[in-house]
């Protein structure tokens, strides 16, 4: 399979100084990926990096899409190329989510009506986006707009933090909708609660201090989960697709 | 309905006589808010006729205009419809069996001689000589529309009225006077727009919402960027009764200057919101005043604006306690599209009782970037991104707007999301 994704040698910028150094990663057609590492170890800005947010300057490196260059559009080209971020914190938007959900329809032609109900988000239709949503209500409504844009890669930031038990299997039939429906997926998680729901797992990335320290078998998670990723990094292995130690 | 002896009708005759007096000298009277206008720049025509012509068969300008205003010129959802321009009457009419109810919609000039009880309303609720423009409504009388809902009748299906201007240098000045008896319900739908460049118009409105009544109001105004515009509009709501009052400007003006007052007694309810977009060079100056007057009142005024180009505008609120136990909530929120627009939020609340609740909130302040970034990482554009942050900056007003009134303010708003970006 062709890599739909290609991030080369990134490096980026934010807030005045630099946060990913040098990030190499590749996504697969139809592959469900996830990306996992401690707190700011640079996941959130890798993928907003990958969505365009203008906030994230690239100082160094490309990011192909598709085999085209895509560092220079602007958020919405890549989203119309099909790439879509489902925000770990969305910012309070003041736009009823039912007159949101009738614009992205419209916009991708997509239909999902049905699917409100199933993550049981009818209620919040009348509201404006976020605005006293619970952590469960934000994730889930993120999933939908998702789901709505019929994304070709969905980069899927922490759907699973903050949310109860009951959520996560929502949450997860979700993302399994996305990979059935042929996404390619790139999720984060800090704790990887949410893996064993989801239908299948084809690679793993480990980002510590703004690098990627390892791409591979998914079958390395369980040693990441018991030495945690201070271990991990110390007496791991930081080339690519090697077991560790 | 009540009829008057013959010693009454002479004191109508004379307090008639006294308006029309009070009127004249009034005329050069300042309003104390808004530029000055000055009368003689404007051609008041002579009161014309009354005819009976349907919606459809206005000139395409004037018909387009209309719909722009959320006019309904098929009148498929309307159970009335009053249509004036310039000054003459066009058309007033009610479907027959709620004319058999006693819905009355009719020119105000006819209604006058009709009904000799409607003269005690006439200028009771707002002062002839409050300023020159409700002066000139006496003055020049161009008639206006009087409508009556009889008690116990509710009319969910809204009437419509429409003001057109098409007189370049034209003045309109009309007078309406609303009536909902105890225990009835009206919803009406006011669209005034012209086809004229430059222009001045006049609407004085009385409402009167008796016992129990509950009246909805949504006017939505479409004028251009040469007109100047003076809403006078006074609403008594008697004992529990509702009112409800939508005012939409998204087309351009030169000068919009409006302040309607609400007297609520015992029991009453309203709600006034606002909303407007100011563009180009756009003076506007609104808002609402609501003073209760009895126990247990309540009130809410909300003012949304949005402000692009070199456009101002002042929105006031006035929340004013006569009584114990009332209730009321201010909120101006100013949205500022461009670097040279100019917003002030003007909130006042005032009570002597220290049993009563009033509040207010006031921002004024521009798209915030995480709003933009996360509507661009969504799949819009920057245009688009501002249109839907417009759109639902304003629709955040809409809440007591029944589902039978939305098709005409709906339509409006999106033509204002669409027109925020210039």
């Amino acid at each position: 399979m062709s890599n739909l994704l290609e991030v080369r040698d990134l490096s980026v910028r934010a807030g005045g100084k630099e946060i990913l150094h040098g990030v190499n990663l590749s996504i697969r057609e139809g592959d469900v990926g996830v990306l996992m590492g401690p707190n700011a170890a640079g996941k959130s800005a890798l993928l907003k990096t990958i969505m365009g947010d203008p906030r994230y300057e690239i100082v160094r490196g490309s990011i192909l899409f598709n085999g085209v260059k895509i560092n220079d559009l602007k958020p919405y080209e890549r989203v119309k190329l099909g790439i879509a971020l489902a925000f770990q914190n969305p910012p309070r938007i003041g736009i009823k989510l039912g007159y949101f959900i009738d614009k992205l329809s419209e916009e991708f032609g997509s239909n999902a009506d049905s699917v409100i109900d199933e993550l049981g988000i009818r209620q919040l239709v009348g509201r404006e986006l976020f605005h006293g949503f619970s952590g469960g209500e934000m994730k889930k409504t993120e999933l939908f707009i998702t789901l709505l844009q019929r994304p070709r890669l969905a980069l899927l930031d922490e759907p699973d933090s903050g949310v109860d038990i009951d959520s996560l299997s929502v949450i997860a039939s979700m993302i399994n909708r996305l990979i059935d429906a042929g996404s390619s997926v790139l999720l984060v998680t800090h704790t990887g609660h949410i893996l064993r729901y989801l239908r299948r797992l084809d690679v793993i990335h480990v980002m510590i201090n703004g690098k990627i320290v390892y791409s591979g078998d998914p079958s390395i998670m369980e040693k990441i989960l018991r030495y945690g990723y201070e271990k991990f990094e110390k007496y791991g292995v930081v080339e690519s697709g090697r077991a560790i130690k | 309905m009540r009829s008057l002896r013959s010693t009454e009708w002479s004191k109508v005759e004379g307090r008639l006589n006294n308006l029309l007096r009070n009127a004249k000298e009034a005329l050069r009277k300042r309003a104390p808010y808004g530029p000055d206008i000055d009368l003689e720049e404007f051609n008041f025509e002579e009161e014309g006729d009354v005819e009976n012509e349907p919606v459809e068969s206005l000139p395409p300008d004037l018909r387009k205009a209309g719909e722009a205003v959320g006019i309904d010129v098929n009148e498929r959802r309307v159970s009335g419809t009053y249509l004036q321009i310039d000054g003459r009457v066009l058309r007033s009419t009610v479907l027959k069996w709620l004319r058999e109810r006693g819905l009355i919609v009719a020119p105000i000039s006819e209604a006058l001689r009709k009904f000799n009880w409607l003269k005690d309303y006439y200028w009771s609720a707002i002062p002839v000589d409050q300023d020159k423009y409700t002066a000139a409504a006496e003055v020049f009388r161009q008639h206006g529309y009087f409508i009556y809902v009889p008690p116990n009748v509710k009319i969910e299906i809204p009437v419509q009225t429409c003001l057109l201007m098409s007189c370049h240098r034209g003045a309109q000045a009309v007078h309406n006077i609303i009536i909902a008896d105890e225990n009835s319900e009206l919803n009406l739908i006011t669209g005034c727009a012209t086809t004229a460049n430059r222009g001045l118009h006049i609407g004085v409105s009385e409402f009167f919402v008796k016992r129990g009544a509950r009246v909805t109001f949504t006017m939505i105004h479409g004028w251009a960027p040469e007109f100047h515009v003076r809403p006078r509009a006074a609403v008594v709501v008697e004992e529990g009764g509702t009112f409800v009052n939508y005012y939409i400007n998204m087309h351009s003006v030169k000068s919009l200057q409006m302040l309607p007052t609400v007297i609520e007694h015992r029991n009453a309810c309203s709600y006034l919101t606002t909303i407007v977009l100011g563009r180009g060079s756009a003076f506007m100056d609104v808002g609402g005043r609501i003073i209760f007057r009895g126990e247990n009142a309540r009130g809410e005024i909300t003012s949304r604006s949005v402000i692009r180009d070199s456009a101002k505008v002042i929105m006031r609120g006035q929340l004013i306690a006569e009584a114990q136990k009332v209730r009321g909530h201010l909120e101006c929120r100013g949205l500022l599209l461009s670097d040279s627009a100019e917003a002030e939020a003007i909130p006042s609340l005032k009570s002597k009782f220290n049993d009563v609740e009033l509040t207010h909130e006031a921002a004024l302040g521009r798209i915030s970037e995480e709003e933009m970034i996360y509507l661009m990482m969504k799949g819009f554009n920057e245009d688009e991104a501002t249109a839907l942050l417009v759109r639902g900056f304003i629709d955040a007003g809409l809440q007591h707007l029944p589902e039978s009134l939305r098709f005409a303010a709906i339509s409006t708003l999106e033509m204002a999301a669409r027109m925020a970006k210039g």
